[in-house]
């Protein structure tokens, strides 16, 4: 029983960390209506620096901001070049152009940063700790944390600011909303700044993991899974997404696994979102759309 | 209006012109140039020529058009355009392998017609579902196939790491094993197909997968099978995807296992029909010539700029932020790809003569 215990708990916990790149795409889509394939490759760009200006040997707090600034630096230039010229096509042609845009940013980033793994401490331990019957690891815990004080910074800064309200006027109606005289490429900017912010803890998290190397991109093909069940459009639902998929992953990979005779993990979340889609076709909390001719 | 919906792709749509007769006679006429030319490539090109860059372009090419059915014409975006090919490539290898008395050609279609099955199932969902969440549909069929077929090794006839090596290619007596049987099989093949393709596109089918493509709340409204029509374009277009996906395990590698056929192909094949044109037969090939060639190019290029100073790896990086560029420009300049530009050239050509 325990067992079980310590498979579901990790499993969730990974799964935080699914939540937490899932986000990163939420807060796009909902200003933009796009889904960001280049969030990965964000997340790989920010934990690069970071990485690269750590072992120049700077500060961990100068690093961070000099890592933010660049990632704001790349959204404004994101909304200048790509989004601006593409607005009001249809969501397929915005989310290929990420799809290119992913291209050119881990392009970039290797070719300027390197293809070579490279460690990164965060000074987390990592050491697993007793709860009750099950060990857990600090450094997991550390990171769900983490991941939680975001989003409840997030969900603060999208109701309480007028930077969010904003928001999410542009959400429901991006005409109307324009129309009473909200900016919004400034929006856009600043939400995809946000979302590098999003992916910058992310890159730390994850890249303190498993190490900061190109694999880092392939967190979005994780967290797709996750923003399928959970919607496209709410953060809570990133977070219940994540969950579901981190622990229905690691009991499959435990429990399923041996059944089929090998690992399942490639391919898991996604059969499970199928399902998820077929049942709820805007997923657990998203809007479903109604079509006009 | 989604972007695929181009003017140059709907027969009939540009303003009927004086020039339209001879346009016509002159197109068919530069076709038949064209191929006759293909077909008597093997006789100067070099085997360089035909194995690195012939062979995978046509090879491209048939992925590009099986996907450009799907997505270009139907608008049914997918991303499981490697695990079609992978599904075409394991069953030809199968049927050669376990019915050898089936000729080559039959194995090939038979083989693709797997392959159309499983695009069959995988757009079952596209039947509830639009857009991304579709997209993310093919992904999942995507990892699925690759893991079955490395795991369970009968696929791959108990081959150690479930590798398959194409067997001997033979048809009617010929051996086709030698580079420039492989090109003609493939060249063979990819006319045969795109003829079909180019029938159907202006069929009915082609016309109800258009309208679903443009709205296809608008298309039920107006009567038209939405259902089947989806259905249809998942299974021709995986059937076409599965053919190229058997030649490129067999007439362009030779061995091949299932991480030929991974999501980065998925993206190359999607690479192709955006860069060449969606929506565009002729897209498909100048898209796959483009992909194909572009690299090739480029590390001559570096060779000569850097003189040997740069390495794969950097070259590599520099090839995708050019692939990467070359997207976003494309779909802001250009969204209906090289295609809609060769073919306003073309006008232009044909209106002074």
């Amino acid at each position: 029983m325990s067992f079980f215990l310590e498979t579901l708990a990790g499993g969730l916990l990974a799964g935080v960390m699914y939540a937490l790149v899932a986000i990163g795409f939420v807060l796009v889509y909902k200003a933009s209506g796009v889904f960001n394939f280049a969030q990965g490759a964000m997340v790989l760009c920010a934990a690069l620096t970071f990485v690269t200006l750590r072992e120049r040997g700077i500060d961990l707090w100068l690093s961070g901001l000099i890592t933010l600034a660049i990632l704001v630096a790349l959204a404004v230039a994101v909304e200048r070049v790509v989004l601006r010229p593409l607005a009001n096509r249809p969501q397929i042609t915005l989310f290929m152009a990420t799809l290119g845009l992913s291209y050119v940013i881990e392009g970039t980033s290797q070719l300027l940063m390197g293809a070579s793994v490279h460690e990164l401490d965060l000074g987390i331990p990592d050491t697993p700790i007793e709860l009750g019957p099950i060990q857990l690891s600090q450094f997991d815990l550390a990171a769900a944390a983490t991941a939680g004080a975001l989003v409840i910074a997030l969900s603060l800064f999208f109701d309480r600011t007028r930077i969010g309200l904003s928001l999410r006027a542009v959400a429901d109606d991006p005409g109307a909303a324009l129309s009473i005289g909200i900016r919004l490429q400034t929006l856009w900017a600043v939400v995809w700044a946000v979302a590098g912010f999003v992916a910058l803890v992310a890159g730390l998290l994850w890249g303190a993991r498993q190490g900061v190397q190109f694999s880092l991109t392939f967190v979005v093909l994780k967290a797709l899974p996750v923003l399928i069940i959970g919607g496209f459009t709410s953060i809570a639902g990133a977070v219940v997404g994540g969950l579901i998929v981190g622990a229905s992953d690691s009991l499959a990979e435990i429990y399923l696994g041996p059944l089929l005779g090998g690992s399942v993990s490639t391919w898991f979340a996604y059969v499970l979102a199928v399902a998820f889609l077929l049942a709820r076709p805007a997923g657990l909390f998203g809007e479903r759309a109604i079509e006009r001719v | 209006m989604p972007p695929v919906a181009s003017v140059s792709a709907l027969p009939g749509a540009h303003p009927v012109r004086r020039a339209l007769v001879p346009t016509l006679s002159a197109r068919a006429t530069m076709l038949a140039i064209l191929v006759t030319t293909a077909f008597a490539v093997p006789a100067v090109a070099s085997d360089y020529w035909l194995n690195a860059i012939l062979i995978p372009f046509l090879i491209m090419a048939l992925a590009g058009l099986g996907l450009n059915l799907t997505m270009g014409y139907a608008g049914q975006a997918s991303l499981g355009t490697g695990a079609f090919m992978a599904a075409g490539a394991y069953a030809t290898y199968n049927l050669l392998l376990r019915v050898p008395e089936l000729p080559l050609p039959a194995s090939l279609v038979l083989g693709g017609l797997v392959a159309g099955l499983v695009g069959l199932v995988v757009g079952l969902p596209s039947l509830r579902i639009k857009g991304f969440y579709l997209v993310a549909t093919t992904l999942a069929a995507q990892f699925l196939i690759e893991w079955v077929l490395n795991q369970y090794p009968w696929f791959s006839n108990y081959a150690s790491s479930s590798t398959i090596s194409a067997p001997r290619l033979a048809l009617a007596g010929y051996d086709l094993s030698r580079p420039g049987g492989r090109y003609l099989l493939t060249l063979g093949t990819v006319i045969l197909v795109t003829a079909v393709a180019w029938r159907l596109v202006r069929s009915q089918t082609g016309r109800s997968w258009m309208a679903v493509r443009d709205m296809d709340t608008a298309a039920a409204v107006i009567g038209i099978p939405v259902a089947q029509a989806k259905l249809k374009a998942f299974f021709v277009g995986a059937t076409v995807c599965g053919i190229a996906g058997a030649l490129w395990a067999f007439a362009y590698l030779g061995t091949v296992d299932a991480r030929s056929f991974d999501l980065d192909r998925s993206f190359q094949v999607m690479f192709v029909i955006i860069i060449g044109g969606m929506g565009s037969l002729a897209g498909s090939f100048i898209g796959a010539a483009f992909i194909v060639l572009l690299p090739i190019l480029l590390s001559h290029v570096a060779g000569i700029v850097f003189g040997g100073a740069i390495d794969g790896g950097q070259l590599q990086n520099l090839q995708h932020i050019l692939f990467g560029g070359l997207i976003v420009w494309l779909l802001i300049h250009e969204p209906d790809g090289l295609s809609a530009l060769a073919s306003r050239l073309w006008h232009r050509l044909a209106a002074r003569t």
